[in-house]
């Protein structure tokens, strides 16, 4: 696993308006997906260019057919481009195998998905130790106590022998915030993360993707919610498989203050 | 992914899922518990059988007079009179191969003793003859080389004559019986023998001086078999060899004539037993290899629904870096855990089975190591063989599609 052909690309430095704030994490040049169905071509992603930088956090919004979700598997490297190149922390993804694609995910990047996808009837800490049983560089131990120290930074320290079906929706996010965070990837990709959670409790995961992204996490948040992408510094709006809108938040909200503002229904 | 780490997972799949994994495991439980018992009934079945005819003797060598067909007519083998005395004295003095050889005479009758009769066998035969059927004398004496000399009207008897005769319970040595109006005098009782494993009652029978027989009962001066015994059982072939070839020369038979005799050996009849109960055995084996295959297939059965239910799971651990191999090896080391403690189980629950056979109707049982080893190593190789297309169907899940599969 060890002896993966990652091969690293020396991309060449762009000229960007915004100045060397960081390294360049993500880089996609003129990415095209097209899947054949039946007789017919479907051209999902058509022309998809930009740039996400260390420390960066995006949303990335669109209606259903817009081309996000594959967007999002390719980002994901679940997905190879048709056409284009895309870079992930330096290191060309298009022409990649399978298996080298896996060990990709597992050292670069963090999934947080809609619907949790934890294990039935096991621990939080379990959950969250999983990327690290696919890293032949972690043993028992030091799995254990990275789990518990990713799980603590999501406010789940009391919580680390709680079996999922004993959990809330709410906490069941956050295992699967610390489980994409115990690998310290170089992204975070959120797919709807907020998507099956009531308003106080999207509120409560939003203050806590704003965190990461204050310690200095880049985090992408893919949505179809509008109001989302007032938390964050960068929106990108996507339609017919085409970037449309890359613009700069600069007046990002607080989601702390909005948590604070929500009315406390009473149980 | 290390072995360990994929044993762990696959422990905690199963213990999610305990009743499913033991209902999955029971058709292995039940093939190899078969299977074993099976083999242990057929392997019982046929040591004792081996075990009954080496009683009888199983060096034994029997010749006939006549040949078994001569021109295509089938011969009684009490019509010739091939068989003469000088035969039986040069196989006694020439052969290298044999321990025993006996002259056999018979005769079938009514044997009285006072107001009880009953119907016997009486057989004219020399003392080798106790070696070669295994026979032993109980109580008295065997009669002598003087009492075949002076053809002696003496004999030995066997316990159910014994039993039948003597019912006031005198003791019978020193007793006269009579066999067709002849009287013989009773120096000898054979130990118990009981039953041989075609039935028939080795102890009903009746063992005087051949010569006797010869003049007094059937009045002939051939013989009507010649009864031997190889000093191993390995050497029978070369004792048949001989014999043929003494048998030959003092027949003058040319080197195209047929045979005028016939010689047969116990080891024929026990290697026909023993090929009998092979195949026995090997029917017993099949049908329960059958349970055993229709309990991989159970598990095969199970695994694939395991990959379906788990599809997201499989989506999940891929997207955070499984490769294809690693869910591979988890599948496959469930499905392997499964046949495997369901090996287990099965062998324990096989041996018990056949102890219980043993035990509760008394049937002869004999457990193989290799039966055992034979059995594990099938049920591991149909835990690898079943789940390795389920596994497999789990491997090449799109994650994509996997992890939002509903």
């Amino acid at each position: 696993m060890k002896t993966e052909n990652i091969h690293t690309h020396n991309s060449p430095a762009s000229p960007s308006p915004k100045g060397a704030r960081g390294k360049e994490i993500i880089r996609l040049e003129h990415i095209a997906r097209d899947f054949h169905v039946g007789d017919e071509v479907v051209h999902a992603l058509r022309d998809v260019s930009f740039t996400i930088r260390e420390g960066e956090f995006v949303t990335i919004m669109g209606s259903s057919g817009s081309g996000k979700s594959t967007l999002l598997n390719t980002l994901g490297c679940l997905d190879t481009p048709t056409r284009g190149e895309y870079y992930l922390d330096g290191t060309s993804v298009r022409t990649m195998g399978k298996n080298s694609r896996a060990t990709l995910r597992n050292r670069k990047i963090g999934f947080v998905f809609q619907s949790y996808n934890l294990l039935p009837k096991t621990t939080a800490i379990e959950n969250v130790e999983l990327p690290l049983l696919y890293n032949p560089s972690y043993n028992a131990s030091s799995r254990k106590q990275k789990a518990i120290e990713s799980l603590k930074a999501v406010g789940l320290g009391d919580r680390l022998n709680h079996r999922s079906n004993q959990m809330s929706g709410g906490q069941m996010q956050r295992v699967a915030i610390a489980r994409a965070l115990v690998n310290d990837p170089a992204v975070i990709l959120a797919d709807e993360a907020t998507g099956n959670l009531d308003t106080r409790t999207s509120y409560d995961i939003l203050v806590l993707f704003q965190r990461l992204h204050a310690e200095g996490r880049t985090i992408i948040f893919v949505t179809h919610n509008p109001e989302i992408s007032t938390y964050s510094g960068r929106n990108i709006l996507l339609k017919d498989g085409r970037v449309v809108a890359d613009t700069e938040n600069n007046t990002i909200q607080s989601a702390a203050e909005a948590f604070a503002k929500l009315p406390v229904e009473e149980d | 992914m290390n072995i360990a780490n994929l044993i762990k997972i696959a422990l905690k799949a199963l213990a999610n899922n305990k009743m499913r994994g033991f209902l999955t495991m029971l058709g292995i439980i039940i093939g190899v518990a078969s299977v074993i018992t099976m083999l242990a009934i057929g392997q019982g079945s046929k040591k004792s059988i081996q075990s009954q005819i080496s009683e009888m003797g199983s060096n034994m060598i029997m010749i006939q007079p006549g040949a078994d067909m001569r021109g295509g007519v089938r011969q009684s083998a009490s019509a010739m009179e091939t068989l003469k005395l000088a035969d039986y004295e040069n196989i006694a003095v020439e052969t290298r191969y044999l321990a025993a050889v006996s002259p056999t005479v018979n005769s079938s009758g009514q044997v009285i003793y006072g107001a009880n009769n009953k119907p016997s066998t009486i057989y004219g035969v020399n003392q080798d003859y106790l070696e070669i059927r295994r026979y032993s004398i109980g109580d008295g004496n065997m009669f002598t080389e003087q009492d075949i000399t002076s053809a002696a009207k003496v004999c030995v008897v066997g316990k159910t004559v014994v039993d039948e005769l003597f019912t006031n319970g005198e003791n019978p040595i020193g007793k006269i019986i009579r066999f067709n109006k002849i009287p013989f005098t009773i120096v000898g009782i054979l130990t118990n023998k009981g039953y041989n494993s075609m039935g028939m009652d080795q102890d009903d029978i009746i063992l005087a001086p051949f010569t006797t027989i010869q003049k007094r009962v059937l009045a002939i001066t051939h013989l009507q078999g010649i009864n031997a015994s190889a000093i191993k059982e390995e050497y029978t072939e070369q004792a048949i060899s001989e014999i043929a070839d003494i048998l030959r020369r003092n027949h003058k038979l040319k080197p195209d004539d047929d045979d005028d005799f016939t010689i047969r050996s116990m080891e024929e009849l026990s290697s026909m037993m023993t090929s009998t109960m092979n195949i026995l055995t090997v029917l017993l084996a099949s049908v329960a290899g059958i349970s055993l295959l229709v309990g991989g297939i159970g598990i095969m059965n199970i695994m694939y629904v395991s990959v379906t239910e788990r599809t997201r799971e499989i989506g999940l651990r891929m997207s955070i870096g499984a490769k294809g191999v690693d869910i591979l090896s988890q599948f496959l080391i469930e499905s392997i855990l499964i046949s495997v403690t369901g090996g287990l189980i099965g062998v324990l629950l096989g041996v018990l089975l056949s102890l219980l056979v043993n035990f509760g109707i008394n049937f002869p049982i004999y457990i193989q190591a290799w039966s055992i080893l034979l059995s594990f190593g099938v049920c591991t190789l149909t835990g690898i063989f079943f789940g390795w297309y389920p596994a497999k169907k789990a491997a090449q899940l799109d994650p994509i599609e996997a992890i939002r599969f509903e």
